[in-house]
């Protein structure tokens, strides 16, 4: 028997695991962001939205689609990458992942990996979903996917980190509700930046979650609040940043090895 | 079969990020295909010393290697080597049983045999459970499950930590009888248990470890005869009412009744002394109407080393 170099199967074992889970949990997996996004376009689509002026030429239900998909993303992302390291964690069954001929960087694709997969596909569902309520049009197909797949996979590494981190379920959800979410309503995912006093709009150049959503909504509409490349760049920056972190977390063995 | 080592442990030492020392300087080697019992009280270091050849737990100092390949440095060549069935039942309880086999053959770098699976589920008796989920399954079936994932990479050496703790008679003694099987099969088994029939029953060798110290590694056979204590007690026909002093070079005692002579000795000592014993009595004049004698088990060794060992440190 030869060594392994990259241990494809226990990549693929952990990462169809994940997915199984996924499966099992189907409906409330899809279902309850679907629903949502729907009264999302219910209330400010349609309720709201009718009353609302266009946004750069575009109708303010349209406008806010891919603000709401990356809404969703972050949050989902975060909640999928930190439960299947988490729940392993917890149950004690993580013993034998530390103890399979794995390395770190396999544990990580396979468990980010199926996070963002699951990600994307929900992100896709609710751009189906939104397309029965207003007219969509994507001028840069390969850069939304770009970023689809970028902003899926930086968020589950980020839910991963925390997930290895979080000693309770308290701490698991708490980070998603103090950080993110405030960070995407002020991201510009229901405005523009520029509909923003002077002052808040510098403000808002600080936070990176506007880079990213301006750079989704680019590709579907051609017009962003901060250069796309900018948009680019923070999203690799991000993504880096999370590689990096978990990186150092895997060369520490912190808080899963003694 | 070869005679070098499968497992190799070097100047192993381990203390935790509390500062307790759980291991000080651990060295053993493990023959391929033997079954090896870790003998020790609780919280004595047994399952951190496996943790830490599992991949599990760092080790502070030290070298480990397992069939000759460093367990850090080649961590995947020794690691697929290894199947390890932890003390404590931790598994995927939403999953069924064929599911977390499957799964854990791939973890451990193995494309799918359905073949083998089938193989170890029979064994284990849990094939007409192959697709139950786990949780439905009784405790004892849980732990089986827990063996099966360990095998589901067909190991060179199985770790069985604390394999019959809080298991049934009948699990238990199927534990011993697949035990003895895989050894058939070339299996190196490592188990450890603090019950000594356990070992006594099990193992061809034996390691005594107390407070993170190696005391003793010994061949099993040789541990009993070494060790073990005999004693010989002889039931008088008359009363005594003091042991007679020219009895004193033997070192007998007398039992409160006065009706039993008992004569303690080392296994190894020949029966030179029981014949003497007996014909100087005979010389006295004290008759004897019966005696018999007693070995001790593994566990009375065991008892006096712990206890030695404590006091002498
Ligand atoms: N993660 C840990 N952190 C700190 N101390 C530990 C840890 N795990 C075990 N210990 C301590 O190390 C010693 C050896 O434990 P262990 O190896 O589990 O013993 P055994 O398996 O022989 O019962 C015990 O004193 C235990 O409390
Ligand atoms: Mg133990």
């Amino acid at each position: 028997m030869s060594a392994l170099a990259f241990n494809r199967y226990g990549v693929w074992a952990i990462y169809r695991f994940e997915l199984q889970r996924f499966a099992r949990t189907l409906v409330q997996s899809l279902i309850t962001p679907v629903i949502s996004t729907s009264l999302y376009f219910v209330v400010f689509g349609a309720a709201i939205g009718s009353r609302m002026s266009d946004v750069g030429g575009v109708s303010y239900g349209a406008f806010i689609v891919p603000g709401l998909i990356m809404l969703t993303l972050f949050s989902e992302s975060i909640s999928n990458g930190s439960f299947g390291i988490y729940i392993q964690k917890f149950t004690g069954t993580i013993f034998e992942v530390l103890s399979a001929p794995v390395s770190f960087v396999e544990v990580v694709t396979a468990f980010v990996g199926a996070a963002a997969t699951k990600s994307v596909i929900l992100g896709l569902v609710i751009l189906g979903t939104a397309k029965l309520f207003v007219p969509i049009e994507i001028q840069h197909p390969v850069w939304m996917l770009a970023f689809l797949f970028l902003t899926s996979s930086s968020f589950s590494l980020l839910g991963f980190i925390l997930g290895l981190w979080a000693k309770g379920w308290e701490q698991l959800s708490i980070v998603p509700m103090l950080i993110v979410t405030p960070l995407t309503f002020l991201g510009g995912a229901f405005y523009s930046i520029d509909m923003l006093p002077k002052t808040w709009q510098t403000i808002a150049l600080f936070n990176p979650v506007v880079y990213l959503i301006s750079g989704f909504r680019w590709s579907f509409y051609g017009q962003a609040d901060v250069d796309v490349v900018a948009s680019l760049a923070a999203t690799l920056a991000f993504f880096g940043l999370c590689l990096f972190t978990v990186a150092w977390i895997f060369r520490t063995g912190y808080r899963l090895k003694n | 079969m070869s005679m070098s080592p499968v497992l190799s442990i070097a100047g192993l030492t381990k203390t935790y990020d509390s500062g307790l020392q759980a291991l000080k300087k651990i060295d053993l080697e493990i023959n391929r295909g033997e079954i090896f019992a870790l003998l020790g009280p609780n919280g004595a270091g047994k399952t951190t010393l496996i943790n830490i050849v599992c991949g599990i737990v760092r080790p502070s100092t030290g070298k480990v290697t397992v069939a000759g390949h460093d367990i850090l440095r080649d961590f995947r060549a020794t690691r697929q080597k290894i199947g390890l069935v932890p003390q404590e039942l931790a598994t995927n309880m939403f999953e069924t049983v064929l599911t977390e086999m499957t799964y854990s053959r791939g973890l451990f770098g193995y494309p799918a045999s359905p073949a083998h699976l089938e193989k170890v589920l029979r064994d284990l008796s849990l094939w007409e459970k192959r697709n139950d989920k786990i949780m439905t399954l009784s405790g004892g079936m849980k732990r089986r499950v827990m063996i099966a994932k360990a095998l589901a990479h067909e190991p060179e050496v199985l770790f069985l930590d604390e394999p019959t703790a809080g298991v049934d008679v009948e699990l238990r003694r199927d534990m011993w009888a697949l035990v003895r099987r895989l050894r058939e099969g070339g299996v190196t088994v490592i188990l450890t248990t603090h019950y000594i029939e356990e070992a006594e029953e099990m193992a061809d060798r034996i390691g005594v470890i107390t407070k993170g110290e190696l005391i003793l590694v010994e061949d099993k056979a040789t541990l009993l005869k070494k060790l073990g204590k005999k004693q010989l007690t002889l039931h008088l026909q008359e009363q005594l009412s003091a042991v007679p002093i020219e009895l004193a070079e033997w070192k007998v005692q007398l039992s409160p009744s006065g009706y039993e002579l008992i004569y303690v000795f080392d296994a190894s000592a020949e029966r030179k002394g029981i014949s003497s014993l007996l014909q100087r009595m005979g010389d006295l004049g004290i008759v004897y109407k019966d005696l018999n004698t007693e070995q001790s088990s593994l566990e009375d060794i065991f008892v006096g080393l712990v206890h030695e060992n404590r006091s002498g440190t």
